[in-house]
């Protein structure tokens, strides 16, 4: 008996913090199909997609979308590559290297991304590399790599090292074991890594905003500010719009990876620069 | 064969390279351009001049760097250390004896909040806290007058946002932690007769005390790190009210063109992140034995 009264009171004030949460997201899903919306969340007296349908257009959001996907997958290739050469190593041999190093990486994950972007954008003029993506890739890819190394290490270390040693026996060199034997075994922990970095990207305002100049280069989360300080005083329903469209990627990316992982991914993906 | 061996290191140099050069080549530049007058234009940009420790003089001369770091300080304890570190345990702590559909329900908005790109999180909370805003609106219902939350309450509007952004962090570490805490530990201390909140105290909080350690350290980094959202609620005013370091540091060399004095606020920024990396990377250490 009392254990049921303490669980309906834990149940509702579970609830009441959840509404908490969720109504700063209301006028976002209000707004987005509410085409005379205002910074009021309300029930729009005329429903409609009017809103998507205006944002919908190539050089609005097609065009930034394209661009984000472009800045995310280059960002998490480049991760995933690193990441599995550096952590094979670590992984397999025993050596004096080792422990510095994943301390050394660890530490990495704590520096603070937006501390260093001033530093960066120096570098980035005196190397006459401002405005060109595949530099802000490559940096993007350094802030999100001290994290992605300590993952995939972590990943490799449970695949057991039998298999491996047979190949080796067979004369495959390390290459060729990681390749055929290790990758594949860790092929859903690579998947993990790779959409962990990806979200990261997708979701990275302050890094292309310093980094990038022209408008044709810059991702969503770049032209939906500008859109913001242009128009949004005006058309915050095409605001709310845009936004939805361009969380919605990364929304359904956590979902799966939530689903086969259960927290781990939820924990680890957490440390954002 | 020590030949061999570092021959076997080999795959880890495209890592260290990429480090090198866009990690700790921006954290030296930053270290260097922070005792120079660097600047975006003019003569200063083409041939910065050595100006010694001008910068950090300034920093402590003027009033904008003392006050930034007090705001800073302020906006990392109310709303990681207090805010999201202490609602993050008593949401765990209440979905261990809760129904699994309200946890999983609850979990699912708290989440949401976290897993939203940040700007488009910025946007909401903007909206939430505007005048005409939803928290407006249901203070209202209750009666209460309407507050330009953003003018007259930054600190207050983006603390409140930063706990809401990232509560899920510390919800998900000690969801985590109290999982692995055995039942029978809490459920003997029923037996004696212990009250929840000295069970609490004395039993679970010292069983996961190293989660703790690790939380705040993680949630301190990424709160001292926050541009984005205040960027897009306040933009760090109204007249630096809710100017935080990082915010300052961007101003500075920005706005104004000071690339020097810019990297001198976030070569403090570096070393702060430096000291509390230290001490986390040691912690860990420490709990693997």
């Amino acid at each position: 008996m009392r254990r049921s009264k303490a669980k309906l009171g834990a149940d509702m004030a579970l609830a009441l913090i959840g509404m908490c949460f969720v109504a700063p997201l209301l006028w976002l899903l209000l707004a987005a199909v509410d085409p005379q919306a205002g910074y009021q969340a309300k029930v729009p007296s005329t429903p409609s997609i009017a809103n998507f349908r205006a944002v919908l257009t190539p050089e609005l959001l097609l065009q930034p979308l394209a661009n984000s996907f472009l800045l995310s997958a280059g960002t998490a290739v480049v991760n995933l590559l690193a990441a599995v050469l550096a952590a094979y190593p670590l992984s397999r041999y025993q050596s004096r290297f080792n422990k510095p190093f994943m301390h050394t990486v660890l530490f990495g994950t704590s520096l603070p991304v937006t501390a260093i972007m001033v530093p960066v954008y120096g570098l980035f003029v005196q190397l006459q590399l401002l405005d060109s993506m595949a530099a802000t890739v490559f940096f993007m890819a350094t802030t999100t790599l001290p994290m992605a190394i300590w993952m995939t290490k972590n990943f490799m270390d449970s695949v057991p090292l039998e298999l491996e040693e047979a190949a080796w026996m067979d004369g495959a060199s390390a290459m060729t074991a990681l390749r055929t034997i290790v990758m594949p075994l860790m092929r859903q922990g690579l998947g993990v890594v790779f959409i962990f970095v990806f979200i990261q990207a997708w979701g990275n305002f302050f890094v292309p905003f310093i980094l990038l100049l022209s408008p044709a280069k810059q991702p969503a989360a770049v032209s939906i500010f500008s859109f913001f300080g242009q128009h949004g005083a005006i058309a915050y329903g095409q605001l709310a719009a845009f936004s939805i469209l361009y969380s919605l990627p990364v929304l359904l990316l956590y979902a799966l990876v939530s689903r086969g992982m259960g927290n781990s991914f939820a924990l680890s993906g957490a440390i954002k620069g | 064969m020590t030949i061999r061996r570092s021959l076997r290191l080999l795959p880890v140099v495209p890592s260290i390279l990429l480090l090198l050069v866009f990690l700790v080549a921006p954290v030296l530049w930053s270290f260097h351009a922070s005792f120079t007058d660097a600047s975006l234009s003019g003569k200063a940009a083409k041939d910065p001049q050595w100006v010694g420790t001008d910068n950090y003089v300034r920093m402590f001369s003027d009033d904008s760097f003392p006050a930034a770091a007090w705001l800073t300080v302020l906006f990392v304890v109310a709303s990681a250390v207090l805010g999201q570190n202490i609602l993050g345990l008593v949401i765990a702590l209440l979905m261990t004896r809760s129904r699994r559909a309200v946890s999983q329900l609850v979990g699912t908005a708290v989440v949401a909040a976290w897993v939203l790109p940040e700007i488009v999180a910025a946007f909401a909370a903007y909206a939430y806290f505007n005048r005409d805003g939803t928290l407006n609106q249901m203070t209202g219902f209750l009666g209460a007058p309407g507050v330009d939350w953003l003018y007259s309450f930054p600190l207050v509007a983006i603390i409140l946002a930063n706990t809401w952004r990232g509560t899920a962090f510390s919800m998900l570490v000690y969801r985590a932690a109290l999982a692995d805490v055995p039942r029978d530990i809490t459920e003997s201390a029923l037996m004696d007769g212990a009250r929840g909140w000295q069970r609490l105290v004395f039993i679970t909080l010292p069983l996961i005390r190293s989660s703790i350690a690790t939380n705040l350290m993680l949630i301190t980094l990424q709160t001292l790190a926050v541009f984005t959202l205040i960027w897009v609620m306040t933009a760090g005013g109204p007249a630096n009210a809710s100017t935080t370091l990082p915010v300052l540091a961007y101003q500075e060399a920005f706005k104004f063109g000071d690339i020097g004095y810019g990297t001198a606020v976030a070569s403090v920024l570096i070393l702060l992140g430096m000291v509390f990396g230290a001490i986390y990377v040691r912690l860990l250490r420490e709990q693997r034995g």
